[in-house]
């Protein structure tokens, strides 16, 4: 796909986000909201790749690639909002979104995404030669049984599975590298899956490398794995209190670092290196918040891509203004009617 | 030593925060624990607040080796539905371990929990499950409604001789539904039971015993069983029920395993009606339970149920209709009394 293509899908994704976002501050969507926020460029890059047929199985940030595959977007925020007449009838919620006609599907269970895309994977080999199955899944998730264990599995079977890990450098408010041994791209070697790693803020990039593996999969060539790294540039979830913290430490964290300072200094409990520890660990990683990429400043992938497309400007005006018509026509569209019988 | 008024959340973090400083082998382990449990973190270390990778399988198995050998693990979750991906570990091996090992070898450990919806965060993150949980040998399985309880019931937790699931209801944790509910928000509204919620922790020796139910209200002519949110819900539709000349007893049963049977039996004696509110699946658990101890005791009461009957729906209006509620306890209560 051309790279105005790719752009347009990335703003897609993006202005989804940006309009839940906004749903969610005002109190219509309820629970954790989970923004797929600077994930743009890995979603438009690898589910441009796919078609009908192919499988999908996604995790709690799962909106950039249903965006991307196309499922309808007032259903998906009608869904957000608690609706009767939402994609999932108001019974999924945001983490649970399900598209029978688009075979995809999510899962709030981390390190779920992996065994169900084996299993699209398994299918699609028997009812549907050629067509692959792609889990998109992170860091975080690749320590858990189920997602080591399919690794294993796709390869005894050979199975056309596409695993697209995106690597944001965290597990919830833990470093990845704090909870992880090794080498993701290496482990998944070891496994006997084809690796590749790749810049996830650059979506040609990333549709080229995912490009190589899909078609492997859908050759039969079996499973390979794709480490995408890319920011989280909204926290874990929509209110994250890491986030919070780190960017009003005075306003967010006085009843937290109070909490702390207290225990830490109360008696009973571990030796001054013990607490000196906890407390350093701590901050390194407020501060690792607090530096992490933000919306339209450096390391955004949507800024990469606006750069990539200056040369076409007069395209990209019209990808930006057709885009933010769709997503303000969306919305309008799912809050018509929006009244008590709904709840977000 | 007065503990204070403390919110649910905080009674169980102070009673773990207790525990740790009297008993140097009472270790965490936990996703993100050094942020969630940050005072636990600064006071004692690296060495006894121990970061989980997401690996659940891994680390409850684990924390049931290190019990068996010597350490007091309390293992934390997000919640209670995810122990789905722990439960080799719960049900084959913690639970299995002193009847295998012929009554020698016990795993001291305490599951923390959060359990409950009421917050709009759909069906697999708003599961009871203490039911399903109870029903396993070995276990002792544990939910407290007031901070009180949790304090208590926590401390007993610590000092109990083999593996204890405690769950912690988030809808009366103001942490856990600031956390995964509001977010900062002042746009987002939660039904929660004040006196569940926030209440006086009477003493930093206070512990509440597993196996005892407590009596919430005393009534006359129905017979009111649940925990947790439940309790609460039970004790406003007591109130309005008293209005129409229908007084309920309210029994809180605090530990489902152990079970107190005679504090149910002795009220169902006395009422001849026994209502279950449970915020659990309605089919093969508590409810059906305590329909069973009761034909034991040779009653046979009238009998009704209010419970969670199909998969949480996200929508708040779906959930809140979904979850028992008032009217639907009262409509219960009334037509037992009626019949």
């Amino acid at each position: 796909m051309e790279l105005a293509g790719l752009y347009r899908q990335m703003l897609r994704a993006r202005s989804y986000e940006l309009a839940a976002e906004d749903l969610w501050h005002r109190g219509l969507i309820a629970g954790e909201m989970h923004l797929g926020t600077g994930e743009e460029a890995v979603a438009a890059g690898v589910v441009t790749l796919l078609g009908d047929g192919d499988g999908l199985a996604l995790t709690h940030r799962c909106s950039p690639a249903l965006v991307v595959r196309g499922v309808p977007l007032v259903p998906m925020l009608r869904e957000l909002l608690g609706s009767e007449d939402g994609l999932c009838s108001g019974r999924g919620g945001h983490m649970h979104l399900f598209s029978k006609e688009h075979l995809a599907a999510t899962s709030g269970i981390v390190g779920a995404s992996l065994p169900t895309a084996a299993g699209f994977a398994l299918a699609n080999r028997r009812l549907r030669p050629g067509r692959v199955a792609v889990a998109f899944t992170g860091t975080g998730a690749m320590n858990s049984g189920m997602a080591l264990e399919t690794l294993n599995l796709a390869v005894a079977w050979s199975l056309p599975l596409v695993v697209i890990c995106i690597d944001n450098g965290w597990a919830i408010t833990t470093t990845s590298e704090a909870v992880t041994g090794g080498n993701l791209v290496d482990r998944a070697r070891a496994f006997g899956l084809r690796t590749n790693s790749v810049n996830g803020r650059d979506v040609r990039a990333v549709h080229n490398a995912a490009a190589k593996h899909v078609d492997a999969a859908r050759r039969g060539k079996g499973p390979c794995f794709l480490l995408a790294t890319c920011p989280r540039l909204d926290g874990h979830f929509l209110g994250d209190p890491l986030i919070r913290m780190a960017r009003q430490p005075l306003a967010e964290g006085k009843d937290t670092f109070t909490k702390v300072i207290a225990a830490a200094m109360s008696r009973g409990g571990g030796g001054i290196k013990d607490r000196a520890g906890g407390m350093t660990r701590m901050m390194s990683v407020m501060a690792r918040a607090r530096r992490g990429p933000t919306r339209e400043r450096r390391g955004d992938p949507i800024l990469a891509a606006r750069k990539a497309m200056k040369k076409h400007k007069a395209e990209r005006d019209r990808i930006d203004a057709e885009v933010a018509a769709e997503i303000e026509a969306a919305v309008e569209a799912a809050l018509n009617g929006f009244g008590e019988n709904d709840g977000g | 030593m007065t503990v204070g008024e403390l919110s649910l959340g905080q009674a169980v973090d102070r009673a773990i925060e207790d525990a740790m400083a009297r008993d140097e082998t009472v270790i965490l382990i936990g996703e993100d624990a050094p942020m969630l449990r940050a005072p636990l973190f600064a006071r004692f270390g690296a060495d006894r607040v121990l970061a989980a990778p997401i690996s659940e399988s891994a680390f409850f198995g684990a924390a049931a080796g290190a019990a068996m050998a010597g350490l007091r693990p309390v293992v934390e979750l997000y919640m209670v539905d995810f122990l789905a991906v722990a439960f080799d570990a719960v049900l084959n091996h913690m639970a299995k371990l002193e009847v295998f090992s012929g009554g020698t070898w016990a795993a001291p450990l305490v599951i923390r929990a959060p359990s409950g919806g009421g917050y709009g965060d759909g069906g697999q993150h708003g599961q009871s499950l203490w039911g399903s949980l109870a029903s396993i040998p070995g276990l002792a399985v544990v939910v407290a409604s007031t901070p009180a309880d949790a304090y208590g019931l926590m401390t007993t937790a610590l000092g109990h001789d083999g593996p204890v699931i405690f769950l912690e209801p988030k809808l009366l944790s103001e942490e856990w539904l600031e956390f995964l509910g509001r977010g900062g928000r002042e746009t987002v509204t939660f039904d929660v039971p004040a006196e569940g919620a926030v209440g006086p922790v009477p003493d930093s020796a206070h512990s509440t015993p597993f196996g005892k139910a407590a009596v919430r209200r005393a009534g006359e002519d129905v017979t009111i069983v649940s925990v947790a949110v439940g309790v609460h819900r039970a004790l406003e539709a007591a109130g309005l029920l008293q209005g129409g000349g229908i007084s309920c007893e309210v029994i809180d049963l605090r530990s489902l395993r152990p079970l107190d049977v005679a504090t149910v039996v002795e009220s169902v004696t006395k009422t001849g009606r026994l209502l279950v509110v449970d915020e659990d699946y309605r089919e093969f658990g508590l409810a059906g339970e305590l329909a069973a101890v009761c034909l034991e005791a040779a009653l046979s009461p009238r009998y009704a149920r209010v419970c969670v009957e199909d998969t949480l729906p996200y929508a708040r209006h779906l959930e809140d209709a979904a979850l028992p509620n008032v009217d639907r306890i009262v409509e219960a209560a009334t037509a037992l009394v009626d019949a």
